[in-house]
């Protein structure tokens, strides 16, 4: 029945992309639930366990995703000892469901992708818990932090490791749960709840997404778990798979931030530095790219929706760079750095079977030096009163020199600074970009110089030149229970790209990905990383040019050009929601409400006037709204008898 | 004329119908010959006895269900054909007796109003007068509650078992009038309470007038009352349509308007929030699996024969019902207001599982029918919204229950174990995964869409997400804000409504994690005997 | 259809009835009006406009009222009941004594708990 279908095939007329095809249960060293279980033993230990866990909550949070780790690290080594074709392993844990062909089987997938995003996960998790031990010591309700990182934590662990779209869709929520908790836990402060309520909102589109697309893969294949839909796809319709993909695009949209769902995440920088590079940067934003490229069985079958990936990916990348460019807030120019990374992602995944693997490499590679620099970003807003703005620093290279040290490890990997991890990473994105789309290519090929250019804005303003600072500021290298995970994290993206040495994460991928003949360029690949590097260097000029050698003003200069403005503005993202989803739906909710009210309610204002006692003012009222209400049931029964007949003489 | 034959009735089948009726019976005594002091106790352990009884009985008869002629269905006819003690029907005894049983120890509530139940001491005299005051200091309690609210059961239990109209109206008719009277008794806010109980009983004798009509058409059309031979006809078709149109369109708005779906909605938020809080759960998770049973029954059994007349219609109902429900929840400010319009969604995801498969043939090996995935959900729903409800009924401040839901304010930092219960229970009824919420929708939207009735999950989805998004709102008003004046206080319930909240929750969670056991049952009970 | 045919015209023989009767006799009878011919009821009570106590009639009344129609409904079950009582039986003998007894036991509880007192 497969064989039947290889002339539906991808353009590229490569292999059949890979179908999830795990082996036999019990076969890994560790219990893979057991990854999952110490994180949220953890939450449940310190929400549970209220006050009396706030002398040691931050320590048993901790405790538990480094132990996370030190399983993922045992897991990770087990499987690079085996032949290729047996590192896919499922552990199934319980049935959910399970009426005949309605079975849902909550079971884990171990495989490369899995095991790398583990890594990524309780890796860059454990440092940051192990910053914010510091970063968060003042603060009363440190130990309910500690315990929304755990639950966040064992769900992002839950979505990367499930078997099955309903456990994704499980871990999907619990994310998106944790990471609302998160973002609005200081809550004292409106923007902070707004934010949230905002990142929840826009969140849910993505979700109707997913629900949608999963309930279409239900109906389509009556299954949902990974080994049975990759068996089937090769034979749905063409139309089928696209709409799926389409509906899986619009779930990553709404989690990784991408056009045209990307505004909730500028404004999720409101929750504490430490949320921001753990979900916001390395892990939860990434969530769209893994469901993108795990559901490679569905988009190796369908163009359509792959260009609708690889094309929201780029304009992303654009966007991105663009509010980068013109933020003043240090860390909503990460945010908007993060937004732009992630639309390289997006755009690697959209390339089909040639850019899975790099996809995941700068994903991982990302989360590295994002994170890094995120915790940078915290650790100089820790040394100066929580200021964020970077008209406000200036020169603070001497005065915390660990945190630029390391900052500067981060940004010389954004930038793409030859020999760094975001060098390889993002070089092989536009490479494969130009070799399979020049256009898209060459967008690419402009974000590098952009992200050059913001970048090193960031590091001018903040780092160098004259101190702007108000004189009651002072600012001071943070513990060492900060700079460590720094500088570790420093190292990573340094030598993060190791991972690419001999090819190493694409044979190393090639079960879940797939391998294909990617289109070749005429010009070798050297003289791509040249021009690469120039433009690059070009956009460090530029803003050395800029921000370098001038003063910069602590006040924002109001008279700027339209393209500072607009980026300002986050490209007027929420102008755009507002005019598309919030305004509709509100005018919807008024229109209904008001209907409710005059013409069938009115429950409100005659309860209120009978609690004050006017009882005949009440009876009159009373005996007014049970009429329209009886008239409602009339006009009801109407309808219900004309739609019984029309359809019935139809 | 042929002589009259003694039909033959089966005792032991309709012992849990005859358990129920029978204690209610002797409770009406008690409220006659036991003294005052005495009478709390015993109509409550009368009650606790008589729920357990009928629980007792309604397993007996569901373990001894036996196969039909034709294997495929489990059950009987019984009664002389009054009475279907089919899967289905035996299900929801079960259901409805445990329920109930949850019900009568949130009536018996007595700690949180120091003292007296929560219900009007002498509900005759007229608020705010002398004799309302001297009942209060007296002490008073109605204890009538009990028996009136065992007859209610009664009735719903015998509705969604009823085989002929004439059972079915009666059956509707014994559930409604001890609920309406029930509505009016709060003992705080009693003119809110008697207004929904005015408006209740107004409203639904209205709607039991269309549902008389309608079945006075059907019996015009089909010349018997049994559904039997009502499916007979309208699979013979003959006849004119137009009765059997207009009888199907008026029964149906009499059955809509008890399940609270859209456009005979408009009672439910103000009679949930004016019952007392005891009575709207006992209503919003009772009544539900009552009036969805008879529905099914009713359009399963006797109008199968023409689904395809009636099925736009429910399409249409449903997708209203869910936004009506679910985007006038957002604009609401009490906390009964807002379950009483989830409650109006909650109807709508129910009629999109109504949507299913009809038959055992139609449907993949195994897999939920239409009906299955209904009883399935009102399970869930059923014993969330009751704990919910319980929760409801703790928040307290100086002036009774405060439902206002700015009043909830903080209640995380007041309460963090009963905001975190209600939290929890918030994000069942939003559906969110390890819920029994989130396996309740599944089972309805998967049975629907087997049965091709996808847009109707497509906008069921949808809601799904706008519902959440007011569920949330109240967990982000618990724990992310600050109290305002003295905040909420939670009064400390005795181990009744205790009880009823734990179980409430432990059954969402359970459900949510392993609803396999259940789903497997309900796929094995699910069709309706004629 | 024909089923329905005599009530549909017994419906136009009661409505032909009715309006006859106005009618006639508003054409040939005699219209002398005095203060008693123009109330509504010309049983020598005067209805006021508003009944004791501010629009509301006295909660005794409906008890005693229900009461009645608790009565009348149980007759028009027992004369049936009464007319085929041999062919019923035993079986007629115990339903209908059941009912008799469910009747009586919600009025015993109306009677123990004072709803008969008028004062």
């Amino acid at each position: 029945m497969i064989s039947t279908a290889i002339d539906v095939l991808t353009a590229e007329g490569g292999g059949m992309p890979p179908l999830v095809e795990p082996g036999a249960a019990g076969s890994l060293a560790l219990p893979l639930v057991l990854v999952i279980a110490l994180p949220a033993l953890g939450a449940a230990v310190l929400l549970l366990g209220g006050r009396r866990t706030d002398a040691w909550g931050h320590l048993l949070g901790t405790a538990t995703v480094v132990g996370s780790f030190v399983c993922s690290l045992w897991l990770f080594l087990g499987i690079l000892g085996r032949p290729e074709d047996e590192r896919q392993i499922t552990q199934s844990l319980w049935t959910w469901f399970s009426a005949g062909e309605w079975t849902v089987d909550l079971g884990l997938l171990y495989d490369p992708l899995s095991a790398l995003f583990l890594l990524l996960i309780t890796g860059v998790g454990a440092l940051i818990h192990v910053y914010s031990i510091g970063y968060m010591e003042h603060d009363v309700r440190r130990r309910r932090f500690f315990a929304y990182l755990n639950l966040f934590v064992a769900a992002m662990l839950v979505l990367v490791l499930s078997s099955d779209y309903v456990g994704v869709f499980l871990g999907w929520e619990g994310v998106g749960l944790a990471s609302y908790l998160l973002i609005g836990f200081w809550q004292h402060k409106p923007s902070a709840a707004a934010a949230a309520k905002k990142a929840f909102v826009i969140n849910r589109v993505g979700d109707i997404g997913l629900s949608l697309g999963v309930g279409l893969i239900f109906f389509t294949f009556h299954t949902t778990s990974f080994d049975e839909v990759s068996a089937l796809t090769s034979e749905a319709s063409a139309g089928v798979m696209t709409a799926i993909g389409l509906l899986l695009l619009l779930a990553a949209c709404g989690k990784s931030a991408q056009f045209p769902l990307q505004s909730w995440l500028l404004d999720a920088m409101e929750g504490p530095t430490p949320v921001s590079a753990l979900i916001h940067a390395a892990t939860m934003v990434t969530a769209g790219v893994y469901l993108i490229v795990r559901s490679q069985f569905v988009f190796e079958y369908t163009d359509a929706a792959r260009t609708a990936v690889a094309v929201i990916g780029t304009i992303t990348l654009l966007m991105g760079a663009w509010i980068g460019c013109a933020k003043d807030d240090i860390k909503k120019t990460l945010a908007g750095s993060t937004m732009s990374q992630i639309g390289y992602m997006v755009l690697a995944a959209g390339l089909g079977v040639a850019g899975y693997a790099y996809a995941i490499f700068h994903l991982v590679a990302h989360g590295a030096f994002k994170a890094n620099m995120f915790l940078g970003a915290g650790s100089v807003m820790h040394g100066t009163n929580d200021d964020v703005d970077m008209r406000h620093y200036g020169a603070l290279q001497k005065a915390m020199p660990v945190t630029f040290i390391t900052f500067a490890m981060g940004y010389l990997a954004i930038i793409g600074f030859p020999g760094f991890s975001g060098f390889w990473s993002k070089d092989r994105i536009i490479e494969t970009a130009l070799a399979e789309n020049l256009v898209l290519g060459l967008c690419a090929l402009l974000g590098a110089g952009v992200t050059g250019f913001y970048m090193t804005r960031l590091m001018l303003m903040t780092f160098f030149g004259e101190k702007r600072w108000e004189d009651d500021v002072h600012p001071h290298e943070s513990p060492k229970v900060m700079t460590i995970p720094l500088i570790v994290l420093a190292a990573l993206s340094v030598f993060g790209g190791i991972m690419i040495a001999g090819d190493w994460i694409k044979k190393f991928l090639a079960p879940v990905t797939g391998e294909g003949e990617a289109h070749h360029l005429p010009v070798s690949p050297l003289v791509i990383s040249l021009v690469v590097t120039v433009v690059v260097a070009i956009g460090v000029a530029v803003a050395w040019m800029l921000f370098g050698r001038r003063e910069i003003p602590r006040e924002a200069p109001t008279d700027v050009s339209p393209f500072t403005r607009a980026g300002r503005h986050d490209l007027y993202g929420d102008a755009i929601n507002d005019v598309l989803v919030v305004g509709p739906s509100k005018q919807l909710t008024a229109g209904l409400a008001t209907f409710d009210r005059a013409v069938v309610d009115g429950g409100a204002m005659g309860t209120a006037s009978a609690i004050g006692g006017l009882s005949a003012v009440a009876r009159r009222v009373q005996n007014g709204f049970v009429r329209s209400y009886a008239l409602a049931l009339l006009g009801g029964a109407a309808l219900v008898l004309l739609a019984l007949v029309a359809v019935s003489f139809a | 004329m042929t002589g009259f034959q003694a039909p033959n009735v089966e005792w032991l089948t309709l012992s849990p119908l005859l358990v129920v009726f029978l204690a209610a019976v002797v409770g009406v005594l008690v409220e006659a010959f036991v003294p005052r002091a005495q009478r709390y106790a015993v109509q409550v352990g009368l009650s606790l006895a008589a729920m357990v009884g009928t629980l007792v009985a309604s397993l007996v008869v569901f373990a001894r269900l036996s196969p039909t002629a034709d294997e495929a269905e489990l059950g009987r006819v019984v009664a002389a054909g009054a009475v279907a003690a089919d899967g289905p029907a035996v299900f929801t005894w079960v259901l409805l007796s445990v329920l109930g049983l949850l019900s009568v120890m949130l009536f018996a509530e007595r700690k949180v109003e120091s003292g007296v139940l929560t219900f009007a001491g002498q509900a005759a005299a007229l608020p705010g007068t002398e004799a309302e005051r001297e009942a209060s200091t007296r002490g008073l309690s109605h204890t009538e509650v009990f028996p009136l609210m065992l007859f209610a059961i009664g009735g719903m239990m015998l509705f969604p078992a009823s085989n002929d109209l004439l059972t079915m109206f009666v059956a509707l008719e014994v559930l409604s009038l001890p609920l309406y009277l029930l509505c009016g008794l709060a003992r705080r806010r009693r003119l809110l309470s008697q207004e929904a109980a005015m408006k209740y009983f107004l409203l639904g004798a209205f709607s039991s007038g269309f549902f008389v009509y309608g079945l006075a058409l059907v019996y015009g059309y089909a010349g018997s009352m049994g559904f039997a031979q009502i499916a007979a006809a309208v699979s013979a078709d003959t006849g004119s349509r137009a009765l059997l149109l207009g009888g199907i369109g008026l029964m149906s708005v009499g059955l809509l308007f008890k399940v609270g779906a859209a456009p005979f909605h408009a009672w439910t938020p103000d009679v949930y929030q004016g019952a007392p809080t005891a009575v709207t759960a006992f209503m919003a998770a009772a009544t539900k699996v009552a009036a969805f049973g008879a529905m099914l029954r009713l359009f399963y059994v006797a109008f199968g024969g023409n689904r395809d007349d009636w099925l736009p219609m429910v399409w249409a109902v449903a997708i209203l019902t869910m936004v009506v429900g679910s985007v006038l929840a957002i604009s609401q400010t009490d906390v009964k207001r807002m379950l009483a319009y989830s409650s109006i969604a909650h109807a709508g995801f129910l009629l999109t599982g109504f949507l299913g498969i009809r038959s055992l043939d139609e449907v993949a090996p195994g897999g939920l029918t239409g009906v299955s995935a209904v009883l399935f959900y009102l399970t869930t729903y059923g014993f969330t919204t009751m704990a919910a409800f319980a929760v409801v009924s703790i928040v307290r401040d100086a002036g009774g229950e405060t439902t206002h839901l700015a009043r909830w304010q903080g209640l995380g930092k007041e309460s963090p174990l009963v905001a975190g219960v209600f939290a929890f229970l918030l994000l069942a009824m939003a559906g969110i995964p390890l819920t029994s919420g989130f396996t309740g929708k599944w089972a309805v939207f998967a049975a629907a869409t087997a049965a091709g009735a996808w847009p109707v999950v497509v906008v069921a989805v949808l809601m799904s997400a706008v519902a959440a998004y007011f569920y949330v709102r109240v967990i982000v008003l618990m724990f992310f804000a600050e109290p305002v004046g003295d905040g909420p206080s939670v009064a400390v319930p005795s181990a009744l409504t205790t009880v009823v909240i734990a179980v409430g929750t432990l059954v969402t969670l359970v459900l949510g994690i392993v609803p396999g056991a259940l789903i497997e049952l309900l796929g094995n009970v699910g069709v309706f005997i004629r | 259809m024909e089923l329905y045919t005599p009530i549909l015209a017994l419906m136009v023989l009661a409505l032909g009835f009715a309006v006859f009767s106005v009618v006639v006799s508003s054409l040939t009878g005699p219209a002398r009006y005095n203060r008693a011919k123009l109330d509504s009821y010309e049983c020598g009570i005067e209805p006021t406009p508003q009944a004791h106590g501010g629009g509301r009639i006295p909660v005794k009344y409906y008890t005693v009222a229900m009461t009645f129609i608790i009565f009348d409904v149980e007759i028009m079950f027992l004369v049936p009941w009464a007319i085929y009582f041999d062919e019923l039986a035993l079986f007629g003998f115990l339903a209908m004594l059941l009912f008799l007894v469910n009747i009586t036991i919600a009025y015993v509880y109306e009677f123990k708990r004072g709803g008969l007192d008028w004062d």
